[in-house]
Formats: structure tokens, C-alpha cells, sequence
């Protein structure tokens, strides 16, 4: 296969702090890549040195084989990019949009007319078209805006947190539509801090402090979790996170929800243990199971993992 | 970039605000400035003592009513009354005819009166000196016989040229263009952009292979469009509204305008660009443009009139080239090859102004 995004040693440093740290990846022809992570872990600026909107500290990179540095312009004309804010023109309506961003990416004549309906169409807004793009629901919204990122037909689209402050359904749908693109071979880079739409991704990159922690496809990423995870019912789950987390052999407990999951280095131990030092501090332990990591535990656990090499 | 200038136009229209600053703003201003700020003395409230009272005396008050720029108020009867009325302001001034008027007049030729003048304004004081000055005079020449008048050997014949009668609004609508067009210019631009900024539609538009050329030329259309409509709007409105000549060329006119608007947009985005916020912008845009050229162009206070160093700031606001250029262009008829330094100062302005807005660009835009 070959490499819509090659991307090695970038660095990208606002003064004294550095938002992305050397940071090397590549991303497949038709591939759906994910970057997750928390907010400020860097995923918005190096989306933002691969688009071209900002110019790289170190490092190098490459979309559709062109250099990030030297070819900028015409990089733009072979991506999509959608951006964090909902940024269409909200005083135009759907079709106006759709135009202006056709007339800027060069989409004219009969090829306007057909992109047009197609995006009308994906987005499920024909009978929308001739309404103010401020009235439209943000889920449908989001749906034009990536019509608008997509009206060129380009090989490679970014999308930066697209689905932000979206309903779960709504979000679903546009999901629905990123798998679509994606079949149709459009490479798809997205970003997110939402942990179950990681899922729908092919490979993941887990960004923290400006770095990758890790990168592998999402069932290969929680198979590597090497630590057994306990799933924990108690009656109070605040109380008892704080407790786990300050006694000798556990190495993480989290909330959630109103269960508490629990790191330990070994399962045998974790099972004898853990109703321990619950009832120690108090607190009963009414369930206690050995479950299968979901990415946010995969990703808690590499943070952690690298914060303990540094 | 017509993509780009039709979702502006399109903008534009939809936003009622920008709407009322492009076209309400400078018709109210115009209107406001044209009938409230003349700078021209009239109706100066005149009280008459009048110790004479003969048919001279009465011809004298006549022709200072007729004249239109005094009217009188009372007429008197005491000296002290005089000092009462102008202590409490009650009239401007006060027109004293001695008792020997007539006998004078008749016998010497020449008779004198008293004027007293309130001081306390003395812009007020001096113009209404010059017309009872003027009206006395036309009033000489009315009553003596012919031999008599031949007898003052000289007596300066004053024409003032451009603008015959001094009507300070022939000075002022065409130099209200001018400010119009820069509020106007560094308006709208400072917000239609800071906008773009504040909405994230910048980054939008940065990440599609647009060139920055493209953008800024295509923004600047419709604000082009716009002001050439206000001059147009303001131009009719002072010819037949407040009758101000135009005798020049109505075609340079509109080139010199576009010249303007060409520096004027591209300094409002460019203060735009480099301020991101909507707030700061229009802030700014006053400040740096509209002030100076409500004060510093020569709009309402004479270049000449300036301390030096101000004069010298003066050749670095556009407007300044643009008030020389609107009237000389209205008042007194002038074509190109007189007017072309103020040209060049507009056309270097242009190239400022949208240099400014490209360079302002070069890190978001390729």
C-alpha cells in the first residue's frame, strides 16, 4: 500500500513549550487514522502542520507525497480539512456554502452541479438547501461541513475533532459517512478525544504531552495491555479510587461510571487483595471481576507507562 | 476570489448592521454636517440705538437687516441697556447711530457709528465686524453722490474665488467624502474580517489552496462597490440637497475614490488581520484613521493653520490627499494635471495599504 501521510522527528515548539514532540507515523492510502488524546496533548497542531496552517519547528512531513514545507498550496488543493470550530459562514445558506467553498477549491461548470447534489445528498440536506446554515442543528451542520471539506473529491481529509458537542446519534451518522468515504478509498485522518469513536478507527496514535504514546489498531491496543483489570462495584466509588490509588500494588484505579477499574501487576494478587483494602478503608466490595481493557484503560495505562520512564 | 467577493456581497446583505454603516452612516452624517456644522455667521442677533432718528439712520438699520446676517432684535433706548443685553448675551452685538448721523452724512460726507461686539466668541465677533464693515460701505456708496465716492482714490474690489459667497459647506460636503470614505473603508473591512478570525472561518478559508491575493482582492469588491455607491449617494445629495458645485470631472471623481478605497480597505484589513478581534478593529480603525482625518486632513481645521510638526503628520494621512482632491475636483473644477501629487499620495497609500494586508496574511494564507 501506498503512504497518503509520511510524517518523521516533527516538532512543533511555541516559545518555551513544545506542543508536539518529535512525533513519526504513517498513514495508509484508504486508511482511517486516529489521534487520541486529550486536549492539549497536541493533536490539533500537528493536524494543523499537516494542513499547511502552520509551519513545522522540526521535523519533517509529507501528504500525498508532497513536502509540508515547500508545497503547501498545493497540498491544499489534494486535502479536505474540517476544523474543531464549526466554521461555514452561518449567514449563508447550505447551497451558498457548498458554492463558496467549490469556487474556492476550483470546482466549476458540470462538476458543480454533480458535487453539489452529491454532497445535498450524503449530508441528507436537500430539503435544506436554501436555509440559513445558522438554523440547522449542529449535527447537521457538521454533516455540511464535511460535504464542503469533501466537494473536490480529495484523496486525503483531516478532520479535527469533528464531531465536538454532537449527540451520540448524530454522531453516529457522521461516522456512518467517514466509513463511506473511507471504502471509496478517501484517506482519513481524524482527530478526537472521545474514546468510542476510536474505535471506528483502523490504527490509532495515543497523543499525550505532545507525543505518541502508542500506535496500533484498537483491538491490537487493548490486547497489548499486558496488566489484568479489575472491574470493582462498591458504594462509594470516589472514596474508594483515592484509596486504591495511594496502597502499595495497584497501579491504577480509575472511575467508571459508578464503578471503579483497577490496575494491579498480577491477577492472582488483584483478586485476593483488592476486597481488602477496600474493607480496610471502610468501603464494601459487593462485586469484583476480571474484565477486558476498553481503549480509555489502554490509554490511562500508557500514560502512565510513560510518565514512569521519564 | 468571486467566490470569494459573492459570499462577502452576499454577507453584506444579510447583516443589517453592516448594511446601516455602508449606506444609513453616511447619509446621516452628511445630512447632520451639511445643515448643522456651517461654519458661516447668520442671523447675528443685533440690538439698535438709534439716537438719530432720521430716514438715514433707518435706511442704515434696513440694510443691516436686509443683508441677512443680522437681525435685529430691539431696538433701544439708554446706553446702559446695550451693556445689559451684551453682558447677558441677549444679542451679539449692538449698532449705536450718534445723533449727528444725518447732519453728518449731509455735510461732511462721511458720519460715524458705533458697533459693539461681544468679544466673547471671537470667531462670531470678527465675521460679523467684516460684514457690518462691508454693509456700511455698500451703504456709503448707495447714499453720497457719484463725486463723492470718486473722491476715496482706492477701495479694494475683494473677489474670492471657488467659493464666491465663502459657504462653508462647499468646503465641507466635499471634504466629508473623504471622512465618509475612510470611516467607512476601515469600518466595515476591520469587522468583515476580525469576524472571519473570531468565527474560525479564517482557518477555514486558509485551508483551501485560496491565494492570499485572492482573498483580499475578493473581499475588497463589494466594499469597493459600496463606496463608490456612497460617494455617488453623497455627491448627489450635496450638488442638489445642499448646492454645492461640481465642476470638475465626475469620472475622476470616482477613479480618485477607488484609489482611496483601495488604501483605506487594505489598511482596515490589515488592522484587522493582525488583531483578530472585531472589538480591537473597529477601535483601532477609528483611532487610526478616522480621527485624523476629521482633524488632521484640513477637513475642519486649515492645514496652514497647523503647528508645524502637525503639518508635517499631516502628509502621512491620506485623507489629506483626498479632501485636496474632492475639492479641487468640486469647487474649483481642476482635472488631473493639477491634482496628480495628491494622486501619487493616494496611489502610494494603495500600495501601503494592500501591501500591509498581504503581508499581514503570509503565515495563514499561501
Amino acid at each position: 500500500m501506498t503512504e497518503a501521510v509520511r510524517v518523521s522527528g516533527l516538532t512543533k515548539r511555541f516559545g518555551d513549550f513544545t506542543a508536539v514532540d518529535r512525533v513519526s507515523f504513517a498513514v495508509s492510502e484508504g486508511e482511517i487514522f486516529g489521534f487520541l488524546g486529550p486536549n492539549g496533548a497536541g493533536k490539533t497542531t500537528t493536524i494543523k502542520m499537516l494542513t499547511g496552517l502552520l509551519e513545522p519547528t522540526a521535523g519533517s512531513a509529507t501528504v500525498a507525497g508532497l513536502d509540508v514545507r515547500r508545497h503547501r498550496a498545493a497540498i491544499k488543493s489534494r486535502i479536505g480539512y474540517m476544523s474543531q470550530l464549526f466554521s461555514l459562514y452561518l449567514d449563508l445558506t447550505v447551497e451558498e456554502n457548498i458554492e463558496l467553498f467549490a469556487g474556492l477549491y476550483g470546482v466549476r461548470g458540470a462538476r458543480l452541479t454533480k458535487r453539489r447534489e452529491w454532497v445535498l445528498e450524503m449530508a441528507a440536506l436537500g430539503r435544506q438547501r436554501k436555509q440559513l446554515t445558522a438554523e440547522l442543528p449542529l449535527g447537521w451542520k457538521q454533516r455540511l461541513a464535511l460535504g464542503c471539506a469533501v466537494l473536490h473529491e480529495p484523496p486525503i481529509l483531516f478532520l479535527d475533532e469533528p464531531t465536538s458537542g454532537v449527540d451520540p446519534v448524530a454522531r453516529r451518522e457522521f461516522w456512518d459517512l467517514i466509513g463511506r468515504l473511507s471504502e471509496e478509498g478517501t484517506t482519513v485522518f481524524v482527530s478526537t478525544h472521545y474514546m468510542e469513536e476510536a474505535e471506528y478507527c483502523h490504527r490509532l496514535a495515543l497523543m499525550h504531552g505532545g507525543r505518541i504514546i502508542a500506535m496500533d489498531s484498537p483491538g491490537a491496543l487493548k490486547a497489548s495491555m499486558e496488566e489484568p483489570l479489575f472491574e470493582i462495584a462498591t458504594d462509594d466509588a470516589a472514596r474508594a479510587v483515592e484509596a486504591l490509588r495511594v496502597s502499595q500494588g495497584i497501579l491504577e484505579a480509575s472511575m467508571y461510571g459508578r464503578e471503579v477499574h483497577a490496575v494491579v501487576a498480577d491477577e492472582k494478587w488483584g483478586r485476593e487483595h483488592l476486597p481488602v483494602l477496600l474493607t480496610r478503608a471502610g468501603l464494601e466490595c459487593r462485586s469484583l471481576r476480571s474484565i477486558a481493557p476498553s481503549l480509555e484503560d489502554v490509554f490511562v495505562s500508557r500514560v502512565r507507562r510513560a510518565g514512569a520512564q521519564e | 476570489m468571486f467566490a470569494i467577493a459573492r459570499k462577502e456581497a452576499i454577507q453584506l446583505v444579510r447583516d443589517s448592521r453592516s448594511m446601516i454603516l455602508a449606506f444609513l452612516l453616511p447619509m446621516l452624517l452628511i445630512l447632520v454636517f451639511g445643515f448643522a456644522i456651517t461654519l458661516d455667521v447668520r442671523n447675528i442677533r443685533l440690538a439698535v440705538l438709534d439716537e438719530s432718528m432720521t430716514p438715514e439712520s433707518r435706511h442704515l438699520v434696513d440694510a443691516f437687516e436686509e443683508s441677512g446676517y443680522f437681525s435685529v432684535e430691539r431696538y433701544l433706548d439708554r446706553h446702559g441697556e446695550a451693556d445689559e443685553l451684551l453682558v447677558g448675551g441677549r444679542v451679539t452685538a449692538v449698532l449705536v447711530i450718534p445723533p449727528a448721523f444725518a447732519a453728518d452724512l449731509a455735510a461732511e460726507g462721511t458720519a460715524r457709528v458705533q458697533l459693539l461686539l461681544d468679544g466673547s466668541d471671537a470667531n462670531t465677533a470678527t465675521i460679523a465686524l467684516n460684514y457690518a464693515d462691508a454693509i456700511s460701505h455698500d451703504f456709503s456708496s448707495d447714499v453720497l453722490p457719484d463725486w463723492r465716492t470718486a473722491r476715496r482714490s482706492i477701495s479694494p474690489e475683494l473677489r474670492v474665488w471657488y467659493n464666491e459667497t465663502l459657504e462653508s459647506r462647499n468646503m465641507i460636503v466635499p471634504g466629508l467624502i473623504a471622512v465618509l470614505m475612510s470611516i467607512i473603508a476601515a469600518m466595515l473591512t476591520s469587522l468583515t474580517i476580525a469576524r472571519e478570525w473570531e468565527r474560525g472561518t479564517m482557518e477555514q478559508l486558509a485551508a483551501t489552496p485560496v491565494h492570499r491575493v485572492e482573498v483580499i482582492v475578493g473581499k475588497l469588491m463589494p466594499y469597493v462597490g459600496i463606496g463608490l455607491v456612497d460617494v455617488a449617494l453623497a455627491t448627489l445629495v450635496g450638488v442638489f440637497l445642499f448646492d454645492v458645485p461640481l465642476r470638475g470631472s465626475v469620472s475622476l471623481l470616482f477613479a480618485m475614490t477607488f484609489l482611496f478605497l483601495l488604501g483605506a480597505l487594505g489598511f482596515g484589513i490589515f488592522l484587522s488581520a493582525v488583531l483578530k478581534s472585531q472589538v480591537l478593529a473597529i477601535q483601532a480603525s477609528i483611532m487610526v484613521t478616522y480621527l485624523p482625518a476629521m482633524l488632521l486632513s484640513g477637513f475642519i481645521y486649515a492645514i496652514a493653520n497647523m503647528p508645524p510638526f502637525l503639518q508635517v503628520v499631516s502628509y502621512a494621512i491620506p485623507a489629506r490627499y483626498f479632501i485636496t482632491i474632492t475639492r479641487g475636483i468640486f469647487l474649483k473644477g481642476v482635472g488631473i494635471e493639477t491634482l496628480w501629487g495628491s494622486a501619487l499620495g493616494l496611489a502610494v497609500y494603495a500600495v501601503i495599504g494592500l501591501g500591509l494586508a498581504l503581508h499581514a496574511f503570509r503565515k495563514e494564507l499561501a
